[in-house]
């Protein structure tokens, strides 16, 4: 075993663990946002807009995350080409994004559904009889107490998200473990580089999750 | 001129009739006590008011505007009523000033001055000026439901609804928020309280309506309903004399 051939990969390997990162922060941000959209809209009293919530659900939690990265490399291009009428090149990065969102919005929805049906329903009377619309209500009074409730869960599944990233190589990205893998095969030491990777995943999602716990902890009481 | 009037009104969940033919009217000025036992609707029939649950059949007018149309914005006319809940409602995430300023500024459209000043002055009628930066987490029942009627008087509402604003709270912190009650009813806010508390009554209602079973039974002055024992419907009689016995 010979480690020290890590040291000189070093800016390679910061480079992809950025795009790793980016990735992770720009996925969360889209899919908290849209899952929010698909909670309320499952939770909204207009059978069609909640029977359309409750199918992407379950569609996207029912299919592999692999078989939406790989599809959607192919299928977003095609479908902006369909919707501009010109041929756009959108890239791996940005299709990858897209299934990222897409894909954890179905999960984001479930525990922002939870989230907001574990306000009591006289927070929205009480924010209903001070004048407040629907779209006050929640933005203003529910949302934010429910998000407060579901930080953990949010946090969580941001942790499984950050382990999921991986998966980019299936259409090239160059992100942490993708660059670590490349890198070991040209200097021909695959096993220290993989390791050294593991142990990078490892320390990062357990002291996330460590804190996550902390976390649930402080806001339980 | 009424300030509230509900006209037939009746109201279902499913099969299950909560509302029947309910009518009455609230004057300007007016208090008026609405007593029952409990499911016999009278939380549901308040709630009906400012359209925070539906009806199916009935009219509902509240300064002229009808409750029940569609094409009534909503949102302004409970922005009209103060409404004060039996579990306080206050926003947990928000200090007591938020509580007291987040509707005037983004209902009404004040400026966060103007808010202050309004949501300070009625704070400090209530007694609580002092735990206006606290969270109402920090502050006890009564403290609370106080809040909760500085949070409704400070959007200057035309009409004031309480939805059984002391059966929440410990004993000991039912005066301070009947003192409160009684301190409105007598600067002739109009007032619907639904309430078991019958020394408030005595005290300032006009009338006292007596509902069972989704039906007002009683709809009398309060010398009528108080003074006049035997003329009152048999139900209305029992339930007297299960609460008024001690």
């Amino acid at each position: 075993m010979d480690f020290t051939q890590i040291v000189p990969a070093m800016p390679a390997l910061w480079e992809g663990m950025l795009l790793t990162l980016k990735m992770l922060v720009l996925a969360v941000s889209g899919g908290v946002a849209l899952g929010t959209v698909l909670a309320l809209m499952r939770l909204s009293s207009n059978p069609l807009l909640s029977g359309l919530a409750k199918t992407y659900v379950n569609y996207f939690r029912s299919i592999p995350l692999l078989l939406v990265i790989t599809w959607f490399y192919l299928a977003v291009p095609m479908l902006l080409n369909w919707i501009t009428g010109t041929f756009v090149s959108v890239g791996a990065f940005t299709s990858c994004l897209v299934a990222f969102m897409m894909f954890e919005a179905a999960y984001y929805c479930e525990i922002v559904r939870a989230g907001i049906q574990s306000i009591p329903r006289g927070q929205l009377h009480a924010a209903y009889a001070v004048g407040m619309t629907y779209g006050q209500a929640m933005r203003l009074i529910i949302l934010p107490q429910a998000f407060r409730k579901m930080m953990p869960l949010l946090l969580q599944q941001s942790v499984i998200l950050f382990q999921d990233t991986s998966l980019v190589y299936a259409v090239g990205l160059m992100d942490f473990l993708n660059t670590a893998r490349s890198k070991g095969d040209i200097v021909g030491l695959p096993h220290e580089f993989l390791i050294f990777a593991g142990a990078v995943y490892f320390v990062i999602s357990f002291g996330a999750s460590t804190l996550v716990k902390r976390l649930q902890k402080r806001l339980a009481v | 001129m009424s300030m509230i009037s509900i006209k037939n009104v009746s109201k279902w969940y499913g099969e299950f009739q909560v509302l029947t033919d309910c009518t009455t009217k609230v004057s300007k000025g007016e208090v008026v006590v609405v007593c029952g036992p409990s499911g016999s609707g009278k939380s549901t029939l308040i709630k009906t008011v400012n359209a925070l649950e539906p009806f199916q059949k009935g009219e509902i007018f509240v300064d002229g505007i009808s409750v029940g149309d569609a094409k009534t914005d909503l949102p302004k006319l409970r922005a009209r009523i103060g409404m004060v809940f039996q579990n306080f409602e206050l926003f947990p995430h928000l200090s007591i000033t938020e509580n007291l300023t987040i509707a005037q500024q983004r209902v009404l459209g004040r400026s966060l001055d103007e808010a202050m000043q309004k949501g300070m002055h009625y704070l400090d009628r209530v007694g609580l000026k002092a735990h206006a930066g606290k969270f109402p987490g920090q502050l006890s029942g009564g403290q609370q439901q106080r809040v909760a009627i500085a949070r409704a008087l400070a959007m200057d509402p035309i009409a004031m609804l309480f939805d059984e604003p002391t059966s929440a709270l410990d004993p000991e912190m039912v005066n301070e928020v009947l003192d409160v009650m009684v301190e409105l009813a007598q600067e002739g806010m109009t007032m619907m309280c639904v309430t078991h508390e019958m020394g408030f009554a005595r005290k300032v209602a006009n009338r006292v309506i007596f509902m069972d079973r989704g039906h007002i039974v009683e709809d009398c002055s309060k010398d009528e309903f108080f003074g006049n024992p035997d003329a009152r419907s048999e139900r209305a009689k029992q339930f007297l004399s299960k609460i008024l016995q001690h």
